[in-house]
């Protein structure tokens, strides 16, 4: 045996789940357990208690209402990773979702899980805070929505109330011309990223890009926005000095992590690359569409 | 606790600490030694099994968790004893291992691949192996075997007149 004794249940409802969690407080929920299980072999978590949600049909799935895709939190990244409306609707959620883990591991892996467990290096927290994507959960009988951005606050560390189970995930669809852009070191294939960047650009008809979010992962205790370099490039084309300058000037004041696997400044110099490059990956696939389309 | 598995059509009952892994369950209380023990934290890809046909590491699951869902073994592929599925036979043909440890693993993560998609592009094929680590081989014959199989196996479901 490698991981400490635990009691397990698994619950039907999420209610359910929530009373579980009340009634220990060293209790934690299992989803995929991608994570979760090689911590706890490793006896890195010790959780007396594990609440079991896999089984709760209402939490999986994928809708489009409107302006808005919901993703229930164990919706497999399998399903995300083949889904036509993810495909459609948030092409930078589908460029990333294949540098989560392997095949095998996404086959169980879920969204829910790997938004709440906050790795630092994990691409779906990323995609959420670039995509100002909001979370739900459920505490107390009660249904709480909380901004991505306000979610993240440490390494493996959220503001998830205790006791609380996050139940989804709503990202805003972006109507217009859309280009988007995702890159990553890592040392292997679907190994943990060095540093990612994300970026996802929205073209007007007169040639200039109105809308601009970059993220940038890995690099830091959570994923962070390039707000300052966002706002710089707001309303321009994109052109490649102008991208590089204001990247370079929004992570000045950043201190990246320092590691066994890449220094700070290491990371620091990869973050620029790899921002400016998804950015005009992004820039270059919106401008393809706006031809498509003409 | 007391649970049920499903394990290669046989249901089993068991009576296993809920901290035991599906990994160890299988080996230690089923003795379906063929799921290897790697690296026990879902990096080497030893131990896939398949769930409900799809490809896990069986290391990354706790045995109660896999109650109710159909799993097999490397034991539950071949088509009678001392057979070998096309895939086995064609890891045996193309020379596709050398010491053997990932090959259960390979064959199992291969079997799903071929379950989607009977006519995989090279891509497909290394995209579907990515998580299962070989030191021996360099990949490229376990690659070739896979192709081959496929290859095989589609030939075997078309009208004997448009077979190669």
């Amino acid at each position: 045996m490698k991981a400490a004794p635990f009691e397990y249940f698994r619950v039907g409802a999420v209610d359910e789940a929530c009373a579980m969690l009340a009634a220990d407080e060293n209790a934690r929920v299992i989803a995929g357990g991608q994570t979760l299980v090689p911590m706890m072999v490793m006896r890195l978590a010790r959780p007396t208690r594990l609440v079991d949600i896999n089984r709760i049909a209402e939490l999986s799935y994928i809708r489009s209402d409107g302006d808005v895709i919901s993703i229930g939190a164990t919706t497999r990244q399998c399903l995300v990773e083949r889904d036509a409306r993810i495909a459609a609707n948030l092409p930078l959620l589908a460029s990333a979702i294949s540098f989560v883990g392997h095949a095998a591991t996404r086959a169980r892996g879920t969204i829910g899980g790997s938004l709440a467990n906050a790795d630092p290096a994990a691409e779906l927290p990323l995609i959420a805070i670039t995509l100002d994507a909001n979370l739900t959960y459920r505490l107390g009988g009660r249904t709480e929505k909380i901004a991505a951005r306000d979610f993240y606050i440490g390494p493996m560390t959220t503001s998830l109330p205790s006791g609380a189970v996050l139940t989804s995930v709503q990202f805003p669809k972006w109507l217009g011309k859309v280009g988007v852009g995702f890159c990553e070191v890592n040392t292997r294939r679907s190994d943990f990223a060095l540093v990612a960047a994300a970026a996802q650009v929205e073209l007007t008809d007169d040639g200039r890009f109105n809308r601009i979010a970059i993220g940038i992962g890995a690099a830091t205790d959570f994923p962070i926005r390039l707000a300052s370099a966002e706002e710089q490039l707001k309303g321009g084309t994109l052109d490649a000095l102008a991208v590089k300058g204001a990247v370079l000037e929004a992570l000045t004041d950043v201190a990246p992590l320092s590691d066994l696997h890449a220094s700070a400044e290491y990371r620091r110099r990869v973050a620029v690359s790899l921002a400016t490059r998804a950015v005009a990956d992004a820039r270059a696939h919106a401008i393809g569409k706006r031809r498509d389309a003409n | 606790m007391r649970i049920n598995l499903t394990v290669n059509g046989t249901e089993h009952a068991l009576e296993v600490e809920p901290r035991t892994t599906l990994l160890d369950c299988l080996r230690e209380h089923l003795g379906l030694k063929g799921a290897h023990v790697g690296c026990e934290h879902g990096v080497c890809g030893a131990c896939t099994v398949l769930f409900d046909g799809v490809a896990v590491r069986a290391c990354l699951m706790f045995a109660p968790q896999a109650e109710g869902t159909p799993i097999t073994t490397i034991e539950g592929v071949t088509p009678g004893p001392g057979e070998l599925s096309p895939l086995q036979d064609a890891f045996c043909e193309t020379h596709g291992l050398q010491c053997g440890y990932c090959t259960p693993a390979m064959i199992l993560a291969a079997h799903a691949l071929l379950a989607d998609n009977p006519d995989p592009t090279r891509d497909d094929i290394v995209e579907a192996i990515s998580g299962n680590l070989c030191r021996c081989t360099g990949y490229a014959q376990i690659i070739e075997a896979i192709a081959l199989a496929a290859d095989r196996i589609r030939g075997r479901n078309r009208p004997s007149e448009l077979r190669r």
